[in-house]
């Protein structure tokens, strides 16, 4: 199935009993403050923009009441929107009827839960196979695709305990078994990492990144853990107030942060894992061929590049694109102060 | 009454419609009531005979069958619903006491029209209780309606039923599911409305349509209440029957009645107690298969 992206154009989400009213006000400019107060309503969503790529993972970022909850259940309308438009495939969401809107739900997306939601009645088996189940799919053929992606998980052996009987970690793994059984195009995984250990969230990660890199979903991830967004996004936005302050790679936001707010987060990132050697490296074209003594991929990550420079006991390394041909050399200190100085944003704004 | 000699005539004592006035209201009334039963006698007649039937038949197969057939049945019943061994001997030993002091035929009795009034209560009210729970103008219909049924004293239920179905099993019948049903229909409601709010969100994200939320979700996460619904529904109509024999309804309500009429104080006794056996058996088994149908809620990770 080929992956579509998702566009999201000029999303309003005011909740009260006449939001519509309130949305030319908003654009003219009052204040999310002064609706709430003086007007009862409140701001969810503020002229969002974002366009979700096709088979990758987006990540929208953002602390709690920021509105990134409210957000991803656009994607799916379980809020409905105020105004705005949702696109999947050519077709609005925010326009389909009630019978269009279940076909959608059933065939394109799966969800993840923050807090799992599983059935407490039903084994892992028979969670796994709820979306087939509401799909009208016989048992024969789900409980075969349900085995597998229950394998695929890692939970193999646990196909008949209840959800009860699970660690925290272990029932993420049935909700992200039953999303998957789903064969959707679309994940949307509301905070679906943010309740368990740190540990066991970073292996879960890792499962989310293996599966993805086979994959090829449209992923949309909700988080409000920075490190988590930049392991995982492709493409990365943060939301404060209900409104995107910015949107890029994780780079981007790592060496450029577009406020003080978002500088504050970036100060405390493992920045070695986040840039890539094409970013601090010396382009080939001012310094004519490089005869260094190691190579290392354009969008190998600096802390990586590091490791193997100092294996290799050299001080310059070869960058190199996908073809493998020379696109500019990479100094040690360069790198190394790209890693550990981060730029004072003070100074700069 | 120093106070009444200073105030006014109509301050002092209620000034009540007068009599004439709520004799002629009551009368119209009643004739009213009696007129429009009379009229639809035939249609109400139809409608009442599958009760008939079916209380006639499951009340002849309980007197007419063997005891020890009828016994045997009741605990491989109560077995495969509780699946203890206690409650199971407590049962045989409770109802063999039971047939030693003479009252088999009045509790067969007994259970068959608690076993049908209990089918039918749950028949009625798990629709309602569903719809209710859906609605919250249903919901703001149906509860002053069911106050008034709870608090409403159970003699006064049979003068309606007796004048709309005459004396009789069925009137009784129908008197014990009008007095047994509000805490099926209520709690059906409480269990529905109270399903965790993440579980039916995720319900709607994977597309299901009302119908699969209710039946894959709603329900059987609701069955523990409901569970307490039908086990109330039970109790309440056991204390009924004993009301209902006032109509005619025969068994150890009849029996209590007798007692209460000639002062018999052991025969008394020896009917209520009776009466509560069938109830603890009744409790005991039914909760145990509730608390079987959760067992996955049991073991929680440690």
């Amino acid at each position: 199935m080929a992956s579509h992206g998702i566009e999201i154009r000029g999303l309003y989400k005011i909740f009260g009993p006449d939001g519509a009213g309130y949305v030319e006000a908003v654009k003219a400019g009052m204040t999310k403050a002064d609706l709430n107060e003086n007007h009862g309503h409140v701001l969810g969503l503020q002229d969002i923009n974002i366009s979700m790529p096709a088979g990758g993972i987006t990540v929208v970022m953002g602390l709690s009441g920021s509105g990134k909850s409210t957000l991803i259940r656009h994607i799916n309308r379980l809020i409905e929107p105020t105004a705005g438009e949702v696109i999947y495939d050519g077709a609005d969401i925010c326009r389909m009827t009630v019978s269009q809107l279940r076909e959608f739900r059933r065939h394109k997306t799966a969800m993840v839960f923050q807090k799992f939601a599983l059935l407490p009645h039903r084994t892992v088996l028979e969670n796994t196979v709820y979306g087939l189940d509401i799909q009208g799919i016989p048992r024969t053929d789900s409980l075969k695709k349900a085995r597998y992606w229950i394998d695929r998980v890692g939970l193999s052996g646990f196909e008949s305990h209840y959800p009860n009987q699970l660690s925290g970690g272990m029932q993420q793994r049935v909700g992200l078994a039953r999303a998957l059984t789903n064969d959707a195009d679309i994940l949307l995984m509301d905070e679906a990492y943010s309740a368990l250990d740190p540990l066991i969230r970073v292996d879960m990660q890792g499962v989310l990144l293996d599966l993805q890199a086979e994959l090829k979903k449209t992923v949309v991830f909700i988080t409000h853990d920075l490190d988590e967004a930049l392991r995982l996004g492709d493409k990365i936005a943060i939301l404060r107030d209900g409104q995107v302050v910015q949107q890029g790679t994780g780079q981007d936001i790592v060496l450029n942060p577009a406020d003080h707010y978002i500088a504050s987060f970036v100060r405390e990132v493992n920045r070695g894992r986040i840039i890539q050697a094409k970013t601090v490296m010396t382009p080939l074209g001012d310094l004519g061929t490089s005869s260094d003594s190691i190579a290392v991929p354009a969008s190998m990550t600096l802390e990586t590049a590091a490791r193997q420079m100092t294996l290799a006991n050299v001080t310059q390394a070869r960058v190199v694109d996908d073809s493998g041909l020379p696109v500019g050399r990479l100094d040690f200190s360069a790198l190394v102060s790209a890693m550990v100085t981060p730029t004072p944003h003070e100074a700069t704004g | 009454m120093a106070t009444c000699s200073v105030l006014p005539e109509v301050l002092c004592n209620f000034p009540a419609i007068s009599d004439q006035t709520i004799r002629m209201a009551r009368k119209t009334i009643d004739d009213g009531f009696k007129g429009l039963v009379r009229e639809y006698a035939d249609v109400i007649d139809v409608l009442v005979q599958p009760l008939q039937w079916f209380l006639n038949y499951l009340e002849r197969l309980f007197t007419t069958s063997p005891w020890v057939l009828v016994l045997a049945v009741m605990l491989v019943v109560v077995y495969l619903a509780s699946r203890s061994r206690a409650i199971t001997i407590g049962t045989a030993l409770a109802m063999s006491a039971i047939g030693l002091v003479g009252l088999w035929q009045d509790t067969m009795v007994t259970l068959a029209i608690v076993t049908v009034s209990t089918l039918i209560a749950i028949l009625i009210g798990l629709p309602i209780g569903i719809v209710m729970a859906r609605s919250n103008r249903v919901q703001g219909v149906v509860n002053p309606v069911l106050d008034v049924m709870q608090t409403m004293p159970s003699f006064v239920y049979l003068i309606p039923v007796v004048v709309i179905f005459g004396i009789g099993k069925v009137p009784g019948l129908i008197a014990v599911v009008i007095y047994a049903v509000p805490p099926m229909i209520r709690l059906t409601n409480l269990g529905i409305r109270l399903v965790d709010r993440d579980v039916l969100e995720a319900a709607d994200a994977f597309g299901s349509s009302p119908g699969q939320k209710l039946w894959n979700v709603q329900i059987p996460l609701a069955l523990p209440t409901i569970m307490a619904g039908i086990n109330q529904t039970i109790m309440m109509s056991l204390a009924m029957v004993v009301v209902a024999s006032m109509v005619g309804v025969g068994g150890l309500g009849k029996n209590t009645l007798q007692a209460i009429n000639n002062q018999f104080f052991t025969f008394g006794f020896l009917n209520g107690f009776a009466l509560v056996a069938i109830a603890i058996i009744f409790d005991r088994a039914s909760q145990a298969f509730g608390k079987r149908l959760q067992k996955h809620s049991e073991v929680v990770h440690g």
